[in-house]
């Protein structure tokens, strides 16, 4: 299992391969559907997005139960938050060819967690706050600090394919 | 004529909402136990072991097991010796479901088009049938939006082999992959009409996850459809493995002599089902 710091560099990057396990520490930015289609504009350089909403948590916390949702729904956003400087993304399953290509094409990597281990993956968040679209309620875009978020490497940047082996 | 007040029905759908968010029903973790022996994808059965601690953690910490709290679908047996007294019935269900979402995810929006969240759950999703008694069956389904967009309806002719159903169900299983958050309880409903036969997939999932068909027939392809499934290497999580489906449920009613409606609706291994009688 490796342990790998968010935001992503170069180095970090170069050493992963499709199908490793990791663990993720550092900072994640939240968003779904409905603020990719508002354009996401936050500061992405280097980042990892995690395509999820969250439940409330308990005592007014932002964020109770939290994993990943589909990721090719965000398909049709994604090149120009590649062309940004996006480093990473977490979802389920498969994306498109063209994505997959695209996300190769700018060293980028692609992680997949597991759907329906919402509990789990909510454990990790040590701090959330709101970034952008608070209106979107719980679409709106977080940035999370976690500490050992598993994951697993799903497209690397040799070409590498996790539902492909 | 018995009477029940609407307050009995709303307090009763608040309770359910909790329960089945954050407690995996026993047979499930049974089979997902059963599913983490049999896998022999090391990646696969990473997954499994996650998939379990959560059930343990979402039940300890009373946490919503995932995220996605779904829609809530709501599933009436109305004794007909019952007298609902006040209020409207809708009215009391989509109450309990808003006072019962206060700690969980708000998934619905108030139009499919302008994609306003209504910030309470509501409107839930409303099956009643009309039933011999003096009592009220309540059955809470929490189905989450990866599944349901994987599912799917064929209106199959009769001259349809078995084989052809299975076929169909199997590639759609295959083609949902991840995003239907595998292992599986599939839910198929054969026969009824266009509109019937989704229901019947739908109802199949109040079934006790693993309990046969008590047709024989129906029970035998049960039993090839999740053979074929798992033949697939979909795995957990669409990572390749054995287990890609914990259970097949098939509901089959009457049709046309023209019709073989197959209706395939697929339930990720979350599956959130709660009932209490009234």
């Amino acid at each position: 299992m490796k342990k790998i710091t968010a935001p992503l560099n170069e180095k970090a990057i170069a050493d992963l391969k499709a199908g490793d396990r990791v663990l993720i520490n550092g900072t994640l930015i939240v968003a779904r559907d409905a603020a990719h289609k508002r354009g996401l504009n936050v500061e992405l350089k280097d980042q990892v997005l995690f395509y999820a909403g969250p439940t409330p948590g308990r005592g007014g916390k932002l964020v109770g139960s939290i994993g990943p949702t589909t990721s090719s729904r965000m398909d049709p956003f994604t090149i120009p938050l590649l062309e940004k400087g996006l480093k990473g993304m977490i979802g389920k399953g498969g994306r498109s060819r063209e994505i997959r290509d695209a996300i190769r094409k700018h060293k980028a990597v692609y992680f997949v967690a597991t759907g329906g281990a919402a509990a789990l993956l909510g454990k990790t968040v040590k701090h959330a706050e709101v970034i952008a679209y608070p209106e979107l309620g719980p679409e709106a875009v977080l940035k999370l600090e976690v500490l050992d978020f598993p994951a697993v490497v799903a497209y690397d940047i040799y070409g590498g394919d996790v539902f492909e082996r | 004529m018995r009477e029940i007040t609407t307050a009995k029905i709303t307090e009763a759908l608040a309770r359910l909402c909790e329960e089945a968010a954050c407690d995996l029903p026993a047979e499930v973790e049974e089979a997902l136990n059963r599913a983490l022996a049999e896998e022999t994808s090391e990646l696969g059965r990473e997954i499994l072991r996650e998939i379990i601690n959560n059930a343990e953690i979402a039940r300890k910490d009373r946490l919503p097991l995932c995220q996605d709290t779904g829609s809530a679908i709501v599933f009436v047996e109305l004794g007909q010796e019952v007298q609902i007294t006040g209020g409207q019935l809708s009215e009391a269900i989509n109450e309990g479901i808003s006072r019962g979402f206060s700690k969980l995810r708000k998934s619905i929006v108030a139009d499919p088009f302008l994609r306003t969240n209504t910030n309470d759950n509501t409107p839930a999703i409303i099956h009643t049938d009309i039933v011999p008694g003096d009592k009220i069956k309540l059955g809470l389904l929490l189905k989450g939006g990866g599944g349901e967009n994987a599912s799917s309806l064929k209106m199959f002719l009769p001259g349809a082999s078995e084989d052809e159903v299975v076929d169909f169900v199997v590639k759609l299983v295959v083609e949902a992959g991840a995003r239907a958050c595998p292992p599986l309880v599939v839910g198929v409903g054969i026969g009824g009409t266009f509109d019937y036969a989704p229901l019947l997939a739908k109802k199949a999932l109040r079934r006790r996850a693993g309990h046969l068909n008590s047709a024989h027939h129906i029970a035998q392809l049960e039993k090839k459809m999740l053979k074929r499934i798992n033949e697939t290497g979909v795995g957990p999580m669409g990572l390749g493995g054995k287990v890609t489906a914990l259970a097949v449920h098939i509901e089959t009613y009457p049709c046309h002599i023209a019709s073989l409606p197959v209706a395939v609706n697929l339930e990720c291994h979350a599956h959130r089902y709660k009932e209490t009688i009234l």
